[in-house]
């Protein structure tokens, strides 16, 4: 394989560096730590270097989110493998009752929101972040996941489900039946 | 379209991904059915929390900066790199004052139009060693690599130190050749500016530093273990004498 030379460094630092907060915000939202996604991003980031040549052109950002995703998991593999089994995490799991009539959110709910979402399976995460933080069409959620379009809408369908139930207080019973 | 249908679409539709014709019937549905609206009202309060719950987790900014700073020391500043004209102007002038801390040196004083004559040669041979290709160069704040770099091409050991700590990161290295003597150019990055530090061997005995400006640029001379240096920079005066005291102790 040819040098990641300068050249390659400058459209490197035009097309993939801009996706870097995407990047930490998947990286993040799957592992739940700020520490163990700045290294996972960082690695995810120097591993695209070297795919860098083999990257045609198109969708940079789904590219990359691709190869961070895959730093997660096996990061995870790795480091906590436990987590990837659980269908649900009793150790991040919160009571919360939001009244869902109130649209004002106080600083206290939005720690019961991140809480709430991080409660949720990592799969289940991964797509409600790429959809709803990221913006991803079904279509690059599914390139970046590596599961079908179809699949995209039910999984998306039974996170949501999820995160309402959790926002309601009712998720423990759902979550330790579901997945 | 029944409920059953019309549940399993909704997050396609909720989520514009639905063809037309069905997102067509889906309204359609809707019109007549209270739960299934009621269920697209709670996916839109859902989202609307999401939104407001500040979730998004931006990149550190020195996530970023540890990055940019891999990357450079991945790739070579040679192939394909084109420098800035105020980079090639500073460099320029670096080593015209250059071409003066030799000829200061040198015992026998040099006419005015022999000093033109060599900074010209200087600035032509640094000018082609900026072309694609052209030049020795590497790009890292690393400093084994850059002094493993210079060991490589140099018979004298050079201080190749990163002061990023004490404000002046270390970009890299370059090797350029004056009167065919090897000069080693150590660059750094302080408060935006870009600094060169030169260094070559010499038999002199050490020499406290002395400074100077010329057409904006400043510069600190000085001697020490057979080795001179010459910093210079358009930073301010304070800096370079910084810069000197960090590489001098």
């Amino acid at each position: 394989m040819r040098k990641f030379d300068s050249r390659d460094q400058v459209r490197f630092e035009l097309l993939v560096l801009p996706h870097l907060d995407a990047a930490f915000n998947l990286a993040y939202w799957i592992l739940r730590s700020r520490q163990d996604a700045e290294d996972v991003a960082q690695e995810a980031l120097l591993r695209a270097c070297r795919y860098f040549r083999g990257f045609q052109g198109g969708d940079a950002r789904s590219w990359l989110l691709r190869i961070v995703r895959n730093s997660c998991y096996t990061w995870l593999e790795k480091n906590r493998r436990l987590e990837l089994g659980v269908a649900f995490d009793e150790e991040f799991h919160v009571q919360i009752c939001i009244t869902p009539e109130t649209l004002a959110i106080t600083d206290d709910d939005r720690r019961r929101l991140k809480r709430a979402l991080e409660t949720l399976p990592p799969r289940f995460r991964e797509v409600l972040v790429l959809r709803e933080l990221e913006g991803c069409s079904y279509k690059e959620i599914a390139a970046i996941t590596s599961i079908p379009v179809g699949t995209v809408m039910s999984s998306l369908s039974r996170a949501r489900r999820q995160l309402g139930l959790e926002l309601t207080g009712s998720g423990r019973t759902e979550a330790c039946r579901g997945v | 379209m029944g409920c059953r249908l019309a549940n399993a679409l909704l997050h396609g539709y909720f989520d514009g991904e639905l063809s037309k014709v069905r997102a067509h019937e889906y309204e359609l549905h809707l019109q007549h059915c209270v739960d299934c609206a009621v269920a697209l009202v709670e996916q839109q309060l859902l989202r609307h929390r999401l939104q407001l719950g500040e979730l998004y987790q931006p990149a550190p900014a020195a996530l970023r900066q540890k990055i940019r700073g891999r990357l450079r020391s991945l790739s070579s500043v040679s192939a394909g790199s084109q420098p800035l004209l105020w980079q090639w102007l500073a460099a320029a002038a670096a080593l015209l004052l250059l071409a003066l801390a030799v000829s200061r040196v040198s015992p026998e004083l040099r006419s005015r139009e022999y000093q033109a004559e060599l900074a010209g040669e200087i600035v032509e041979m640094h000018r082609h060693s900026l072309v694609p290709g052209q030049t020795t160069a590497i790009a890292s704040d690393n400093e084994q690599i850059v002094r493993q770099w210079f060991d490589d091409r140099l018979k004298f050991a050079l201080p190749v130190r990163n002061f990023a700590d004490e404000g002046f990161a270390l970009q890299g290295g370059r090797l350029d050749d004056i009167e065919g003597r090897a000069v080693a150019a150590l660059v750094y990055m302080g408060s935006g500016h870009l600094i060169n530090v030169f260094m070559w061997p010499t038999k002199e005995p050490d020499r406290s530093p002395h400074s100077g400006s010329l057409g904006g640029y400043q510069w600190v001379y000085w001697r020490k273990h057979k080795v001179e240096f010459c910093v210079v920079s358009d930073a301010a005066p304070g800096d370079l004498e910084h810069l000197h005291r960090l590489i001098a102790e």
